[in-house]
């Protein structure tokens, strides 16, 4: 029994089954970050007394019968955004370096509650913004399939955590595909659920209209499994939904007869690589023998998300990040003249190059004179995509299609063209954009031996159907291998 | 590059932003800022006449709640972030003379 290798609801079940102990886990996957991280990076900070501590309460509640769900006891890696009592949160910043906070996000309680045991926070893009995990003021994570290249991000450190085995599963956010990228370009499962199924309570805001919390996983059953944890009707979440069909794990069904699966044809055009296109339409192939309703269809509209998700982003985010003020908590600089200088030193030494861009272009989209022509004009292109995608659902179940056009890029390759990398986002971004749910489910490799992601999108709470697709894929897979 | 940023407009979003940049980061930005400005001026080529902005993707309502506290008193742990803190309160440079 190698600890490290086993899925959370396998783990879950050794330990309840007495073959193991939530501390001999804990153990067993801080010994392997100690062991590993140092080539990857994974983590900004690791907790280790804290994750013991946990441990051995939760074998105490396991043991007495209080905790008996497929969670207890299994070790967890957090991203940095997520707000921790007790435990440095930086989002990977410099301007909160020092970032103690005073409670616990939501979505983390959730997990507690479930018997989690926190192993610590992932390293990730500074406040979320990027695309590779390159913009950490604490180092790039490394991918643990090849670490010449990129995790992907912004969860870059949650994704490549489950891929090495420095943690059993991790939470990360997604604001425009920061959990299925990374997710996909490390060979794991990441889902991003219906805008407002997770509390977003305790999340370090990026771009409020477009965030939700979700889980990195080893397999499909896991993912089912902790996103049925993490969801919850939240009052301090103004956004949040009260949902009754949260029960995710009874969708771990094989079955996709009759499933009418759509395959935009603008997901297959210009720019995408070409192994990255024969893996995913070997996926769909599948599903289809297995008794999906394949169609190719057009989507349209496809080309105008990316430039409609930044100037909204970068809005909200200009907005979330005034907050960061040299004042209450976080980076102060040495010297000043007066409070106006403090503020404007603090926020440019604290803040990386990424932050600093796309705090300039948010604050001038909404200045007056701009705000008509590109925020409200992105708001009403937004309204267009949203209707393109309802009129795609009236006809299928799930549309399909890769997670990003290319494999896991080189380290140091992707942040000298900001747009470029930014296009690399087109797949993922509409999804946030109309707010609905997507998972990522690792579907072959490349001829580097990159792994290539299948992307799923349902319409708005129709999760089950993608993680019943989804797992139906697997399974079929799993059984071929 | 159809979008010149002038010296100006940065100046202006800069105070607006508060963010102080030095004369390199300025000339990166107002370039910066040109290219995406062109980009995002992709979604003129949509007619949006009859469109109605969509800031949220489900019909929301104010949620309300009745104004009672139910958090404890926090101000040690709060204050143990500030960069400075004097006798219980956040200590700022002097706003007026």
């Amino acid at each position: 029994m190698n600890i490290t290798d086993m899925t959370a609801v396998q783990l879950s079940a050794a330990i309840r089954a007495g073959e193991t102990t939530a501390v001999e886990a804990a153990e067993a996957v801080l010994a392997k970050i100690e062991e590993e991280d140092k080539k990857y990076n994974c983590y900004v900070t690791v907790d280790r007394e804290g994750a013991l501590a946990q441990a051995k309460k939760v074998q105490a509640q396991i043991e007495a019968g209080e905790l008996t769900g497929p969670l207890a006891g299994v070790p967890v890696a957090l991203k940095d955004n997520l707000c921790t009592e007790g435990l440095l949160t930086t989002c990977s910043s410099k301007i909160l370096h020092n970032f103690v906070p005073t409670y616990t996000a939501e979505a983390v309680k959730n997990l507690v509650r479930a018997g989690a045991v926190i192993l610590g926070k992932t390293n990730m893009d500074e406040f979320a913004m990027g695309s590779t995990t390159e913009t950490s003021a604490y180092g790039p994570t490394k991918n643990p399939r090849n670490t010449d290249h990129v995790p992907g991000g912004s969860s870059g450190g949650s994704a490549a955590a489950v891929a090495a085995g420095e943690c059993v599963y991790a939470i990360g956010s997604d604001t425009g595909g920061s959990i299925r990228q990374p997710a996909s370009y490390c060979g794991v499962v990441g889902m991003k659920p219906t805008y407002g199924t997770v509390s977003r309570y305790g999340l370090i805001a990026y771009g409020s209209s477009l965030d939700q919390i979700g889980p990195l996983a080893k397999d499909v059953t896991d993912c089912a499994t902790v996103l049925e944890a993490l969801a919850s009707h939240d009052r301090k979440d103004s956004t949040s939904i009260a949902r009754d069909d949260t029960n995710f794990t009874a969708a771990l069904t094989e079955d996709v007869k009759g499933l009418r699966i759509g395959i935009p044809n603008d997901y297959l055009g210009e720019g995408l690589d070409d192994e990255v296109k024969e893996a995913v339409l070997q996926a769909a192939k599948v599903l289809e023998e297995k008794g999906a309703v394949v169609e190719r269809f057009d989507l349209s509209l496809v080309e105008y998300a990316i430039p409609a998700y930044y100037t909204i982003a970068a809005a909200e985010a200009s907005s979330n990040l005034e907050r960061f003020d040299g004042i209450k908590y976080g980076y102060r600089t040495e010297e000043y003249a007066g409070l106006h200088n403090m503020y404007k030193k603090s926020r440019s030494e604290g803040f990386g190059e990424e932050v600093k861009r796309r705090i300039m272009l948010g604050s001038f989209v909404l200045s007056s004179g701009y705000y008509d022509a590109y925020y409200l004009k992105a708001l009403k292109v937004k309204a267009l995509i949203k209707k393109a995608f309802d009129e795609a659902f009236a006809k299928y179940d799930i549309i399909l299609g890769p997670v990003a056009p290319t494999t896991a890029p080189k380290l140091g390759e992707s942040l000298a063209d900001p747009i470029r990398m930014y296009l690399g986002d087109i797949y993922t971004i509409a999804v946030n954009l109309a707010g609905l749910p997507g998972i990522s489910v690792p579907c072959g490799q490349d001829s580097k031996g990159l792994p290539v992601g299948l992307q799923l999108i349902g319409d708005c709470f129709q999760e089950k159907k993608l993680i019943r697709a989804a797992y139906s894929y697997e399974q079929e897979v799993c059984r071929h291998e | 590059m159809a979008n010149v940023i002038s010296d100006e407009t940065i100046e202006y979003v800069g105070i607006l932003a508060k963010l102080e940049l030095s004369d390199k980061e300025k000339e990166q930005a107002k370039s910066d800022m040109g290219r995406m400005l062109d980009y995002i001026d992709k979604l003129g080529e949509l007619d949006t006449t009859d469109v109605e902005p969509m800031s949220h993707v489900f019909p929301v309502q104010n949620v309300f709640r009745e104004d009672v506290v139910t958090n404890g008193d926090d101000r040690e742990k709060l204050l143990s972030n500030a960069p400075q803190e004097k006798d219980g309160m956040f200590m700022v440079p002097r706003t007026f003379d």
